[in-house]
């Protein structure tokens, strides 16, 4: 399976229905995971420290015109959160935050990280696109990496469905991952909402910008996340669906294309898809994750409001029996803390 | 002229119109550079040159020899071709920059090869010293083609240093042993982008001509031709093979996938029960 | 008054243009490249540079070489 990195032969390769297609992508995605991952597996959980949000972002349940309850965790409820999430075996923490920088600056997040150090080898943080004097900052605090989608590449489609904040800005959002890569972050993680635009024409511009990061900061160790687009309460937005064969093919290809860089599937996705997938290009999944602001320790957890639903709600300890069960190495850390200098 | 090569000429025409090769600016139509050192004769060289096609050969600048006059190499050259100034006996920086400068200075163009060899075993280029005398000669003007050991940091630090190309060897120089780093060369080619020359070790046309199936974008032979029994002859089938490789990686061809064994279905999953997300 | 050549110590009987020391071991030799103590002389500068004692000369031109 050769596929090209154009519209046409991505737009072809997702067009197609013959079952042999899908196969043959899955054979050769297999294979170069192989190759280049062996059979390990690296496990993350999700911290989400605050739900404030200053963009609104049509699809999102945190957008700032949504009712829900905006909580931000205080630092005896982070440690709370971190001392939970890191008893289940987990080193390697994503911390979270809605987008909003009156609300969780930067200084919220360096308490947040200096917390996390006492819990998790591994830092990474997905929250509001920042400068690189700032990413620099928080590398050297202990930062190992930032998790930064673009959602869709298609400038049209990004201004119908950002609608509010600094996320409006599209060229700003474009230039996070080199702002991140210059001060120095180890793992960069990009991605785009399947659903939200043309697939095939978002699969191109993201692997296109991938390139050009590989070529330009090519010390950065990347990953590709592929989240699905799905109902948010009280939202019917979905214009295009995207369905399981789909989005294999969408994690072969990515494989494909990029035989070293990992590829992430978090719960947002339902066990059955997740076991299968992992011989098909995944290298990274999230366990035991909680997706509400102090999900983990906090409240009543049907009053909590998700950034999206949990279909894989298995726990840390599921999860290694399920991958042990399949002959998977599942890897809670790859390093053990240095000073990052 | 035979007819032979008035086909290769025209072959070689053709290419340069369909499949331009730009170095420092030239637009050259050959994929064939030549070297012109360890020739019988200087007339061989130039027949060489007539019957490969080549566009670009490589000279060295010795101290003259006082005792016996000898006839010059560029007077067989052809009056157009591109004059590649080698720094062959430099053994560091600033002996290839001096060299370099002195070619420019007699006027024979400024393209130079930078060659910085100071191990006499095994011929290896010192790559460090290669990519300090290319920042000094690429800021001065000259086009700098660099000879180097494939290694993708230094290739990168020459682009940077504004070389022209990257000319990575094949193999030991004079071995005549082919693409002995092949992997090394795969990857420069795949990640910089500035044209590969493969150079040094080439010892026959099918090795000339899977440098280019790879996707080199020309190589540069001297000991195999002019060693050969009928040099001009080898040239001209080094030209064909260079032809050969070069459409072969245009048209690219599936090569073997190295782990093509079948396993068992991974995507039935999807089509035996519901596909609904 | 000694000079070297090529590396090698050559005597002149004086202080000399560098023009005739090239003209006498290179006879009309159009291909002549000539440093003077590391400097490169332009041909037209030959007549003119006188040559001193201690001087060091390099007589280079093209080679066929790889």
């Amino acid at each position: 399976m050769k596929p090209l990195l154009s519209y046409e032969s991505i737009q072809s390769v997702l067009k197609d229905t013959s079952p042999g297609t899908t196969e043959a992508l899955a054979q050769e995605a297999a294979a170069l995971t192989r190759q280049y991952f062996g059979r390990t597996m690296s496990l993350y959980a999700p911290i989400y420290l605050s739900n404030h949000c200053s963009s609104f972002c049509t699809y999102c349940g945190f957008n700032n015109r949504q009712k829900i309850k905006r909580i931000k965790l205080s630092l005896t409820e982070i440690q709370n959160e971190m001392r939970q999430v890191s008893q289940t075996g987990i080193e390697n923490i994503l911390l979270l935050t809605g987008e909003s920088y009156a609300m969780t600056p930067i200084s919220y997040l360096q308490d947040a990280v200096e917390a996390a150090r006492g819990h998790f080898t591994g830092i990474s943080l997905e929250v509001h696109p920042m400068e690189t004097d700032e990413y620099r900052a928080l590398y050297r605090q202990g930062v190992d990496g930032i998790t930064v989608y673009q959602e869709t590449y298609n400038r049209k489609r990004y201004q119908e469905v950002h609608l509010g904040g600094k996320k409006k800005n599209y060229d700003y959002r474009l230039g996070t991952p080199e702002r991140a890569a210059r001060a120095g972050m180890r793992s960069i993680s990009l991605g785009i909402l399947l659903g939200l635009g043309d697939t095939a024409e978002d699969l191109l511009a993201l692997f296109q910008h991938l390139r050009s990061l590989e070529k330009n900061y090519p010390a950065v160790e990347y990953s590709l996340s592929f989240p699905r687009l799905r109902q948010i309460k009280g939202q019917g937005l979905a214009p295009q669906t995207i369905d399981d064969i789909a989005f294999t093919k969408i994690i072969c290809l990515a494989r494909i294309f990029f035989p070293r860089v990992g590829i992430n599937l978090s719960t947002r996705e339902p066990p059955r898809l997740r076991d299968h997938l992992i011989e098909c290009g995944v290298t990274r999944m999230s366990a035991g994750s909680k997706t509400s602001v102090g999900g983990y320790t906090l409240a009543d957890p049907s009053a909590q409001d998700p950034q999206f639903d949990i279909q894989d709600n298995r726990s840390v300890d599921d999860i290694l029996k399920m991958l042990k069960q399949r002959d998977f190495d599942p890897v809670f850390t790859d390093w053990r803390p240095i000073p990052n200098i | 002229m035979n007819i032979k090569s008035e086909r290769l000429a025209d072959t070689v025409n053709r290419a340069g119109q369909t499949d331009p090769f730009m170095v420092g600016g030239k637009v050259l139509s050959s994929r064939f550079l030549m070297g012109t050192g360890k020739f019988k004769n200087k007339a061989e060289v130039r027949d060489c040159i007539r019957a490969s096609g080549t566009q670009v050969v490589t000279v060295a600048l010795r101290r003259i020899d006082l005792t016996r006059h000898e006839d010059n190499i560029l007077e067989y050259l052809p009056p157009d071709i591109t004059l590649l100034t080698n720094t062959s006996g430099a053994r560091n920086a600033a002996e290839a920059v001096r060299l370099a400068r002195l070619a420019r200075e007699a006027g024979y163009g400024t393209w130079v090869k930078i060659e910085v060899i100071n191990d006499s075993k095994y011929l290896l280029p010192d790559n460090a010293e290669t990519v300090k005398a290319t920042e000094i000669l690429a800021k001065e003007g000259f086009t700098v083609l660099p000879y180097i050991l494939p290694d993708l940091n230094i290739a990168r630090a020459l682009v940077q240093a504004g070389a022209a190309t990257v000319m990575p060897l094949g193999s030991l120089i004079g071995s005549n042993q082919g693409l002995r780093v092949k992997d090394l060369i795969q990857i420069l080619i795949a990640e910089i982008d500035i044209p590969v020359v493969v150079d040094a070790g080439i010892g026959s046309p099918s090795q000339a001509c899977e440098a280019m199936e790879m996707g080199a974008d020309a190589v540069l032979v001297n000991t195999a031709v002019a060693t050969a029994g009928n040099p001009a002859g080898l040239a001209q089938a080094f030209a064909l093979a260079i032809q050969a490789g070069r459409q072969a990686y245009l048209s690219q061809p599936p090569g073997p996938r190295p782990f093509a064994k079948a396993s068992s279905p991974l995507t039935e999953f999807l089509y035996n029960e519901s596909t609904a997300s | 008054m000694k000079i070297s050549i090529n590396g090698k110590t050559h005597a002149l009987t004086g202080p000399q243009p560098l023009s005739r020391v090239i003209q006498g071991l290179c006879k009309n030799n159009p291909y002549v490249i000539v440093e003077l103590n590391g400097d490169i002389i332009h041909k037209d500068l030959w007549q003119s540079v006188q040559l001193c004692e201690g001087d060091r000369i390099e007589l280079v031109s093209f080679v066929g070489g790889g």
